[in-house]
This record gives structure tokens, sequence and C-alpha cells, in this order.
């Protein structure tokens, strides 16, 4: 796919927020550029949408299938789509912003006045003992290979963990007559009556009837264990036993595949190194980008929508992209103020629908302490193979922050570049010190936020002054 | 609450650090004090080499400065092992410095003979090699490559690790490591050094300035000079590729671990560590000229450094003559200079005397007039 | 570990993996393709030579890395299958063909 070398708007993320913003500047009549990592749109809640096999649509469930809707508005919309472009960095330059983009091997650099980023959200790290071995993944990876190549787990299945996407994992699963050994609820006893506090909020909005729906399906084919408190992957080069720990007893199972989930976070590597604002959440246990109501962060020209601005589900993040298009296509004068305010209405109260009830799902699917901070040699950075005890011993040493972490023990450094181990490495930093995780900060990440090769950057325009600030012909090396 | 210490040392980078440790080892109760998590850090923009070849066009005291490092890293190497249990992997196997023009190489080879004639320069050899010459000891050399110039006194280490090393070590020694204790004021009173930071008051006899770009700003406050700029230089980094490259040179490194960076700039920018994109793009292209193989490798990382830049680039060691007992020590070769750091200048500092042969080094060689 | 549903259709794209034929379907990642061939592992680190398999299937986690047609350290869950393409489990760090020609 050609891409120009500008536009007005560059929408970074093909997921529920990137399609609604792309759809809302398209429509009123910005140059609109959506770049997509994948090879179709979705994003990840409504991943292969328009290439699934699972055409029973039963499987997947309705929640998914509305998201044929957004790609059909988006495809009417008018703007340009790039699939298989990763975005590794963005850079103001002329009074807008230059995209680094990386398709099909080549590096290019595309001219846009503004961006929006929709990058949306991976799933929290679970690091337990053995998390790293080969039959260990994620709950949200099964999903994928669900959609996107109707592919189904086979053999003792085991899911573990908490929260709305490990039950709708369960219940597609089961809804495929895929037989589950055990479902490791680690949502604690207590979480219950925390949460309780807003199960009013939670009772009338949306997520009640869909929660309570999808754990009845679970519990039909899956023995569930509850209060589940301690988790171990084993095996030699394999997973091959789960062993876990629920009220007081000890229990060690034959597995062939753990799925882990423990909850979702905004993916923020991009945000950050743009320089957008972030801020310790400590409901959602996360660093969540600074923006206001309609998705502006502290970089102007840069607006951050969805997931990745904030856990809120994907009708959230539709209306939360719908807000950030106008947005941008206001300040571009293609709307005024009244008509984007007008044409913002809607999603707005769809926002505050999706808003009732949220507070309770974050306070009951809290993860708990001991599975986000893990001790003694569990791994916390995959990448570089970093281990809780050598972090805390590195503490000790007078290392207050991740990024004097970073560079003492290179966790971090890896190509992840710390999706899967900052939250932990903070976590662990603040825990250590006695002081809260937003005093301790966060990895200070860069471009490229992705890899791009040394050939793709050696092809990128060059300057006289780049030149002379490498080769220094004239002057004298010292 | 003040804490009292035979010498405190401002700068946890690899200059404060180094001297830090080098006073730890003399016995003296040292304190290191330290910015928080987020700062400049010259020190981990680092590129790692321990660097001879081409050093001291202009002052020759440098050249014998840097090669009396060289020889003593094998030295600081070994005390890290010891004190730290860190290898931090130092390689001396001799040193590239790769030309991609015949201007490249003529006006490389020409600077190389004019400083090594300056009058009361410490000899050393190098060789000026063509392209056959130096694709027959390096591997995988591309065609756009002109020649090089070697050095067999050039060397390189894992400059990360010799930060954690030292700090490690320094610990080992006792020494005490005060991070979150940025610097706000010195006062001199009753013969010791009064110093407020962020963190609490310490006080010691003796002080160090090894605050990088920080030093400019607290020399005044001690009757000393300090006048460094920033300077930008970018690095990129590559992942991991298997073992292709045995010797350093002086824009392209593989490191113990296996990434390979790739360097080296030099721009004007003030304290902008964004990236320049453009230069990147150089960097990259040369270093592809240099390795074609490296085009399929992936970067994981680009950064941009501030170097700590005086206005001829030959460091600054000095000990304050209104308020004795002040030493001011910056540079922009850290990692080079760090043995020289640990086992020359920290005993001069212990000792209260710089010494005649590093006299060249003081500030006064810039005329600035000092505050009193 | 992972098998088909039925309504997913046949696999005739026809690929290599470590040099041995296998069928994957179109539409598949690389990564899809090595799970439902029965691979878990693809790799082995260059840290420490442990094995990694596909972790997180979006393209976060950088453990699904393996060489296609001569490319090391590649995404397969980013890459789609092709006819004819070469895909190769890695062992420890990238290899980049120093000595002669680099490949395409």
């Amino acid at each position: 796919m050609t891409i120009d070398e500008r536009y007005d708007v560059a929408v970074v993320g093909a997921g529920a927020a990137g399609l609604a913003a792309a759809s809302e500047c398209a429509r009123a009549g910005v140059a609109t550029l959506l770049l997509d990592e994948q090879p179709s749109p979705g994003g990840q809640i409504y991943r292969s949408i328009t290439t699934t096999p699972l055409a029973d649509r039963r499987v997947l469930g309705s929640d998914y299938w509305y998201g044929e809707a957004l790609v059909r508005e988006f495809e009417r919309a008018g703007a340009a789509y790039a699939p298989r472009s990763t975005v590794w960095a963005v850079t103001p330059e002329g009074g807008g912003f230059e995209a680094g983009v990386s398709s099909d091997g080549a590096a290019r650099l595309v001219a846009v006045k503004r961006v929006i980023l929709a990058t949306g959200a991976l799933e929290r790290p679970f690091p337990i003992p053995g998390w790293t071995l080969p039959g260990v993944m994620m709950a949200g990876a099964a999903q994928i290979l669900l959609k996107s190549s109707g592919l189904l787990p086979r053999g003792r299945i085991v899911l573990a963990g908490s929260g709305p996407l490990l039950y709708l994992l369960a219940a597609q699963l089961v809804r495929t007559d895929t037989r589950i050994e055990r479902l490791l609820d680690t949502t604690p006893p207590a979480r219950w009556r925390v949460a309780a506090r807003h199960a009013f909020a939670f009772a009338v909005s949306p997520y009640l009837a869909k929660g309570l729906g999808l754990l009845r399906e679970a519990r039909r084919a899956a023995r569930i264990v509850e209060h589940v408190e301690h988790l171990e992957a084993l095996g030699d080069r394999r997973l091959s036993r789960v062993r876990y720990m629920a009220k007081g007893r000890s229990e060690e199972i034959i597995a062939d595949l753990l799925l882990l989930h423990q909850g979702v976070v905004p993916n923020i590597n991009l945000a950050s190194a743009i320089g957008c604002a972030q801020r310790w959440d400590a409901s959602q246990l996360a660093f969540i980008p600074v923006v206001d109501e309609w998705g502006a962060s502290s970089v102007p020209g840069v607006s951050i929508a969805g997931d990745g601005a904030g856990i809120a589900g994907a009708r959230a993040a539709e209306a939360r992209g719908r807000l950030a298009g106008l947005h941008a296509a206001c300040a571009l004068g293609r709307l005024d103020p009244a008509e984007r305010d007008r044409r913002a209405r809607t999603s707005r109260s769809e926002l505050a629908r999706q808003a009732r009830g949220r507070a309770f799902i974050d306070t009951l699917y809290r993860p708990a302490e001991p599975l986000r901070l893990p001790q003694g040699d569990t791994i916390v950075c995959r990448c570089e193979e970093i281990t809780a005890r050598q972090i805390l011993d590195t503490v000790k040493l007078g290392c207050i922050g991740p990024n004097q972490m970073k560079s003492f023990l290179r966790c971090g450094m890896g190509p992840c570049q710390g999706r899967f181990c900052g939250l932990t490495v903070t976590e662990l930093i603040a825990k250590a010190r006695g002081v809260p995780p937003a005093e301790v900060g966060y990895y200070r990440l860069r471009f490229p936020v992705k890899p791009v090769t040394l050939g793709e950057i050696a092809a990128l325009p060059q300057t006289e002054a780049s030149v002379q600030a490498v080769a220094r012909l004239a002057k004298s090396e010292d | 609450m003040t804490q009292d210490f035979d010498v405190a040392v401002i700068g946890g980078g690899l200059v404060g650090t180094a001297i830090a440790y080098g006073l730890a080892r003399l016995g003296r109760r040292v304190a290191l004090l330290d910015e928080g998590d987020i700062a400049y850090r010259a020190a981990r923009g680092n590129f790692g080499l321990v660097w001879v070849q081409g050093k001291g066009l202009g002052l020759a005291r440098y050249g014998s400065w840097t090669q009396l490092s060289a020889r003593r890293w094998p030295e600081l190497a070994r005390a890290l092992r010891d004190d730290a249990d860190t290898d931090v992997a130092l390689e001396q196997p001799g040193g590239f410095h790769v030309c991609l023009s015949e201007p490249e190489l003529e006006q490389r080879s020409a600077m190389l003979g004019k400083l090594i004639a300056q009058p009361g320069f410490e000899r050393y050899d190098f060789e000026i090699l063509d392209r056959a010459a130096l694709a027959s000891r390096v591997p995988g050399i591309g065609p756009g490559v002109v020649g090089a110039t070697y050095c067999r006194l050039d060397g390189h280490c894992n400059p990360l690790r010799l930060l954690r090393a030292l700090h490690a070590a320094l610990e080992k020694r006792d020494g005490a490591y005060l991070p979150l204790h940025k610097v706000e004021r010195i006062e001199r009173k009753d013969g010791r050094f009064a110093i407020e930071t962020g963190g609490g008051r310490t006080a010691a006899p003796r002080v160090v300035l090894a605050a990088g770009l920080g030093n400019a700003a607290l020399a005044a406050q001690v009757g000393l000079a300090a006048p460094v700029r920033p300077q930008r230089g970018q690095i990129i980094a590559l992942e991991r590729v298997r073992r292709f490259l045995a010797y350093p040179m002086s824009t392209v490194r593989q490191t113990d671990e296996g990434t390979v960076l790739i360097g080296d700039s030099q721009d004007e920018a003030g304290f902008d560590v964004t990236v320049d994109t453009a230069i990147a793009a150089t960097e990259a292209a040369r270093a592809v000229r240099i390795f074609p193989a490296l085009a399929h490798a992936r970067v994981t990382r680009m950064w941009a450094a501030l170097r700590v830049m005086t206005p001829d680039a030959f460091p600054i060691y000095e000990q304050s003559a209104s308020q004795p007992g002040a030493f001011v020590a910056t540079c922009h070769s850290g990692v080079t200079l760090a043995a020289a750091h640990a086992f020359e200048l920290a005993p001069r500092i212990a000792a209260g005397e710089l010494g005649p042969d590093l006299h060249p080094f003081s500030a006064e060689r810039f005329h600035v007039r000092k505050a009193a | 570990m992972f098998a088909r549903r039925p309504e997913a259709g046949p696999s005739n794209v026809a690929v290599t993996i470590d040099g041995q034929p296998s069928m994957a379907r179109a539409g598949d990642s690389v990564a899809a393709a090595m799970l439902a061939a029965g691979l878990l592992a693809c790799r082995t680190t260059p840290v420490s030579g442990a094995e990694r398999g596909p972790f997180c299937m979006m393209g976060v986690c950088f453990d699904c890395l393996v060489t296609i047609d001569g490319n090391p350290n590649r995404q397969a869950c980013l890459v789609a299958v092709r006819a004819g393409m070469r895909i190769e489990r890695q062992s420890g760090p990238a290899a980049i063909p120093v000595e002669g020609e680099p490949s395409a």
C-alpha cells in the first residue's frame, strides 16, 4: 500500500478507538491515515474480525461481533489504511510531527499535523515461577489463536488468574467443547466485600448481566478453584505441572498448557517516548497518560484514545476514539466547536454509561500483590532474564529507580522495552524502599518503540549538518 | 542531620565513583553524593571505549595521562573483580578507526602523525591500513571502506557494568552512597566544607566536584572554575547478534553481551537529549558501509547523551587556591580515564596536593576569572 | 497442543520449519502455524540458552523470534505465512551473515 508523504492526522492503532477516531476525522474532511501493525483491522478485542474462520457467531459472542460495524464504518469514511505498518517514532517537525513507520521492511517518515495514539492495552505481567516455560502463555494469546486461526488448545489446559477476559476465554472455550482442566481464580476472598461498596453502580451498569452469564457458562465445563493464592509452573524444558495453593492446601496437577491473565494495562510506550506525561493510578495499578476530556495529552497535537489512555473496555474506547477524532477535526478547522460538541454527545453519554460499574470491576479484579510482586529466582525481566532477587539486591546497593536499575542490571533493555517487566520493577522498588510507585517512576522510554532494522534507519534522509556531526571531516578527532 | 566524612565526592557518575572508590581503597571515609533516578548522567550514555589513539593533540600531557590510564586499566579490572565480584569485560586487543573516503584517511593519518610528533608526547606506534589489510584482520568489512588506523593500545569494556561495579566496590570498601542528595550549597566553615543537599547535610574537610555539567555552578561556590558545556552524542544499540567483531572500532563495537553499539556523533544542541533522526541515519549509513551485514540487525535503542565538554576538550583537574581541600574533576572520557581517576588522581586528592604534572589540566589555562 | 476448528478450512500453504515440510493455513501467523504443528518452543535465548515460545501473540513480548527466509529475529506472531516460506527456530543470538554477501 502506498503511503503518501503527508496527512493531516495519523491515527496509530486499528482497534475500537483507532477505527472510531479515524472515521470521525475522515468524515469531517480531514486527510487521515490509520496505521495498523496488524494485517487487518480490529486491534486486539476485535482481532481478525474481517478474517476469522469462526463464522458461528455464538462462539466469540456478540460483544466481539459488534466490532464489525466499526470496521464497515471506517471503510466507508474515506481514511487511508496502512496495514502491517509499525510506528517506531513520532517526533516534532515543522509545527507538526514526523512519524517513523516501518512497513514491509522499509522505513519512511510521514509528515502529519496531529497524532492520535490508539495503541490500546496489553496484558499485565504475571511473574510466577516458571512463567517463561514453553507451554505457559497469556490468556489473550489463546484468544488470538482462536479468533485469527481457529486454533483451540488441547490437552490438559489450566486457566489461571482473574478478570473478565479470563472468564470470557473460559466461556468461549466451553462453547467450542474444549475441556478445561481447572480455572484457578486468584481473586482474593476479601475482595468481594471491598468491591461491594461499588456494587450498586455495578448492578446498574452493563457489566453485571454479562459477567454473571460468563461465569455461569464457565462453571458448566470447568472446575473452578477459588481464592488461589500461590501459583507455579513446573517442568524441565516444557510446562508439565502446575502447583497452586488454595484455602491453605497445596495441589499439584499435570498440565500441558497454562494460560495466565490478571487484567490489562495501557500500552504506554509510544506515548511515553513522545513525552506525554504519565501518572500512577493506584486503582488500576498502572501508569496512565494524562489526558483531558477530549483525549488531548500533555504534548500539544498528540491525543490518546482508548484503553491506551486508561482501561475502560471496548465501548468506552470507541467513545473516546470518536471524541479524539472530533477534537482533532475541530482543531484543524474542519468542524466548529458547536458542531464538534453536538457530534460528541452520544459518545459522552456512552462513556458515562461505561464508567458506571468500572470501579467495581477494577476493585474486584485488582490483582493480588503476591502475584504482582515475585520473589527469589522468579524472572522479572523476561528479555534479559533478571530475577526478583537481583532487583532487590540492587535496591539494597542504593539503586533507587527503574532507570538506574536498567543501567545496573539491563532489566528493561531488551526488545520488549519493559512492556512485560516495567510495572513489576517499579512496584518491587517501591515496596523495597517503602515509597509509593508514583515516586519511583517508570522506565524512560525512547524511540524506536518497536525494533526497526539498521538498514531502514540508514535509508532515512540525512542532512549536511548530520554528516558533519558524524564524519567531522574538518575537525580533529579527540 | 549532618554526616561526617573524610571526603565528600559530588557526582555518582563514572568520574565521581572512580575517584570515590580510589579514596575508599586508601582507607578514607568517603561519601558519594548523587541525584535521583532521572538525571543527565553521561555515565549511562557511554559507548565503552578505553581509547588511546588520537588523544592529546594540543596537550601532550593528555596523551600521557590517557596512556597511563590504559596501562593501569587491567589493574582496575582486577580490583573490581575482587571488590565487586564483577567482570567489567575489559579487552585491549587494539582498536581501529575506520575511514570511508580517501580524504578521511588522509586527514586521519596526518592528524595522528602530527599528534605523535608533538614535543613531549609519549610516543606509541600506530598503523595505517588500506582496505585489503583491514579486511584481512577484520572479516565482513564492506566494499565502501577505504582503510583504517590501528593502535595496539586501544580497547573497550562494558561501561554500564563498570559503573555498577564501581558502586558495589565502593560499598565493599565502606564508602557511603547517598542518592537523592542533589547538592544545593557548599560552604567552607572552620576548615570543613558544609554541604547542603536535598536529602540532608554532609560535612567533610575535603570535597571533590565530579558532577559533570553540574560542576559549572558548584565550582564557583568553592573558588574554582569549571567552564563546561553539554555536547550531544548519539548512540544506536542493536540487538544481540552472534559474535562477529573481535576488535573495538571508534564507531562500532560489539559488547561482551553480543549487542552492537554504533556511534559517534558530536553536535551542539544545548541540553537537548532527543535523538536527531538525520544524525541517526548518518551513523547508521556509515555503520552499514563498514559492516553491510548489520543492515538486517535490528535497532533496539537509540539515545542521545551529553558529553561534559570543556573549551579545549581536555579535562580539568584543580584544587581551589582560595579554599584548599576543594577539588574539581571533569572530563568526557570517564571510561578511559577510570583507572587514572581511581589509582592516580584519588591518592593525590587524599594527599591534598595534585602535583605539578597535573597543572596543565587546571582551569587557569582558560584564563577564567574565579570567584574568590 | 492446539487443534484446528473444522470451519477454519484446509491447511494448504506449504512452508518448511527447520527444513521439514509443514502445511499451514492461509492467514495464519508464523507463530500460529508453528503452534498448530505442535511446536511450543521456537528458540533458545541468547542470555541463558533457555527455551522460549510464543507468549502474548500480539507483538509485545518478543519471545516468538524466529528466522524467516534467512532474516533472523522476526516476530513470528506478526508475519503471515506464505507459500515456500523457510521458517527456522533460533539458537541463541541472531546470526547475521558477516562473511560474504548478506542475505536478501
